[in-house]
């Protein structure tokens, strides 16, 4: 192995490691404004593995859309809510049963997933998902979900000023 | 005089490529890129800092800073110092970790961002098959960095100026966006180096600027720019006569000086994408060569930010965000479609006419709904 792919190696697994760090930390710290940032370093982390994996664009809309847009508006809802950032608030409900359920459930789908899945693997380096395949397959053959995402957007984006009207 | 740049880099590797193993010029290549970067950027900052307190002064009739060196050029080494000897002061309900964090974390993106700007042929650092997007994805995460410094100040006006900066980010990055489309639209890629070349013709001046939907986009995108980097007249976020100093007003020291580095960075950054997007990059007459074309476009757009702040007052909050939802977005919305129809339309002259045609009366449009209702006559309820 040349040093130039160990160093690639190391990175990547670098990577791997301190979005997983990060994801522990949105679990784990007492503020919930120190969560939110931790939940945008997991996403910037996923962002940089979709990099390494060479789907760039979809990197590029990983970081616009969840660490631009949705960690912002997570942030915005703690700014609003009340007793903003007090660390004694408790930042777990009574609820672990049933959430221990579904991660069971989900662990065990995910399981099944990963062992029906044979794994190829191939020396060949990655060929790029470039955005002329992804708008082809996206308006040629998905077009019909494509535009039912759309619909359903809209739909959000109505019904949210249909609410916001009522005061 | 045009490949100088391209032809010292290639010069130093063979050096290096002599006496070292070829992994690690890989490396010497990557290295020489990225240092190129990291000190072409807070040069920039030093001088544009220089050049806008130069500036103002002329606008405001005063000289300037005239005393540190011959035209006062040595005065941001003098500030530099001047900032880096500052005491440091947290204040004490700080969030001290995040508090460290947010000067931090907002030179990064602003770094970033130089990576795939082309300062010249072949002067891309890296040729992203995503350029712009990545620039813009890259730029939308300087909210979180206000965001953080505002709130681990533990400050109501530190507060205050995050929560306006959001909103006023959030709401500028749309018309932002939207107006790239048109661009994307003729080029057929998102690769800023391949904008460039598209560009080419008519002896280096076929840019999408003399087009009537590149003037448009050129123009929502210019101004969605400046909102982007809280400068004047869209500066609510740090108005000085309003909350201090908005989301640094707990920063002394060099992390304030961090605050005002990303600032710089990101107008001298905006301006080049606005360069590139639209004023053909390094594309020009062929007597200068192709770098010098970049900055002299770059800084023409750097002047007029600086320009602005010279000559504009602050928006109102309201105002601030009625030209970006009522005025900035159909505006792009239409560009988009019209764009979309001069490429369907085949003669030049049906495809103009319909172009202004659309874009004039939308304009009209706009400028008629948002016109502000003023009463015929003032009524005082309360002072009778």
């Amino acid at each position: 192995m040349s040093p130039l792919v160990l160093l690639v190696k190391t990175g990547i697994y670098l990577l791997m490691a301190l979005s997983l760090l990060a994801a522990v930390g949105v679990v784990t710290f007492r503020n919930i404004f120190h969560s939110a940032l931790a939940l945008a370093g997991t996403l910037l982390g996923v962002a940089g593995i979709y990099l390494a994996l060479r789907a760039d664009f979809l990197a590029g809309v990983q970081i616009l859309l969840y660490v631009g847009a949705v960690v912002t508006l997570i942030l915005f809802a703690i700014m609003l809510t009340h007793r903003l950032g007090d660390p004694t608030i408790p930042q777990a409900n009574k609820q672990s049963g049933p959430a221990l359920a579904g991660l069971l459930i989900l662990a065990a789908l995910l399981g099944s997933l990963f062992l029906k899945t044979n794994w190829p693997v191939s020396e060949a380096a990655l060929t790029p998902v470039t955005v002329r395949v992804l708008a082809k397959a996206l308006l040629g053959e998905f077009v019909f979900p494509f535009e039912v995402v759309s619909i359903v957007l809209l739909a959000a984006l109505i019904g949210a000023i249909v609410i916001a009207r009522k005061d | 005089m045009d490949p100088i740049f391209v032809n010292s880099k290639k010069a130093l590797l063979n050096l290096f490529s002599a006496f070292l193993p070829d992994w690690t010029v890989v490396l010497v290549s990557i290295f020489i890129s990225i240092g190129a970067i990291m000190v072409l950027g807070p040069f920039t900052m030093m001088y544009l800092t220089w050049f806008e307190r130069k500036l103002l002064g002329r606008i405001q009739n005063r000289i300037g800073p005239n005393r540190v060196g011959i035209f006062g050029l040595l005065q941001p080494i003098a500030d530099g110092v001047k900032m880096l000897t500052k005491e440091d002061i947290v204040p004490e309900g700080a969030d001290k970790a995040v508090h460290l964090l947010a000067p931090i974390a907002i030179v990064i993106p602003s770094l970033l961002v130089f990576s795939v700007l082309p300062f010249g042929r072949n002067m891309t650092a890296v040729n992203l098959n995503i350029g712009v997007l990545f620039f813009l994805a890259v730029s939308a995460t300087t909210t979180l960095s206000i965001f953080m410094g505002a709130w681990a100040s533990r400050n109501k006006f530190s507060l205050l100026g995050g929560m306006r900066s959001v909103a006023q980010l959030v709401s500028y990055e749309v018309p932002m966006v939207l107006s790239v489309v048109p661009v994307i639209l003729a080029a057929g890629s998102l690769s800023t180096v391949d904008l460039v070349e598209s560009q080419g013709g008519w002896n280096g001046f076929k840019w999408f600027v003399f087009t009537p939907w590149g003037f448009t986009a050129f123009i929502t995108f210019y101004l969605s720019g400046v909102a982007e980097c809280n400068r004047t007249p869209f500066d609510i976020p740090e108005g000085e006569s309003e909350i201090v100093a908005g989301f640094h007003t707990e920063y002394s020291g060099m992390k304030f000086a961090l605050w005002y580095m990303a600032e710089f960075m990101n107008v001298f950054t905006v301006s080049g994408l606005t360069a590139v997007l639209f004023l053909g990059g390094w594309q020009g007459a062929p007597g200068l060569p192709s770098w010098a074309w970049f900055f002299i476009k770059t800084y023409a757009l750097v002047f007029v930010m600086m320009w602005f702040r010279g000559t504009l007052p602050r928006l109102r909050v309201d105002q601030l965000m009625g030209l970006a939802w009522k005025f900035l977005l159909p505006l792009t919305l239409v560009n988009i479609f019209v764009a979309g129809l001069w490429f369907f339309i085949p003669d030049l002259r049906w495809r103009v006419g319909t172009a202004v045609a659309l874009l004039g009366l939308t304009f009209w449009a706009l400028m008629a709904l948002n016109r502000t209702a003023l009463p015929e006559k003032r009524t005082y309820e309360f002072a009778e």
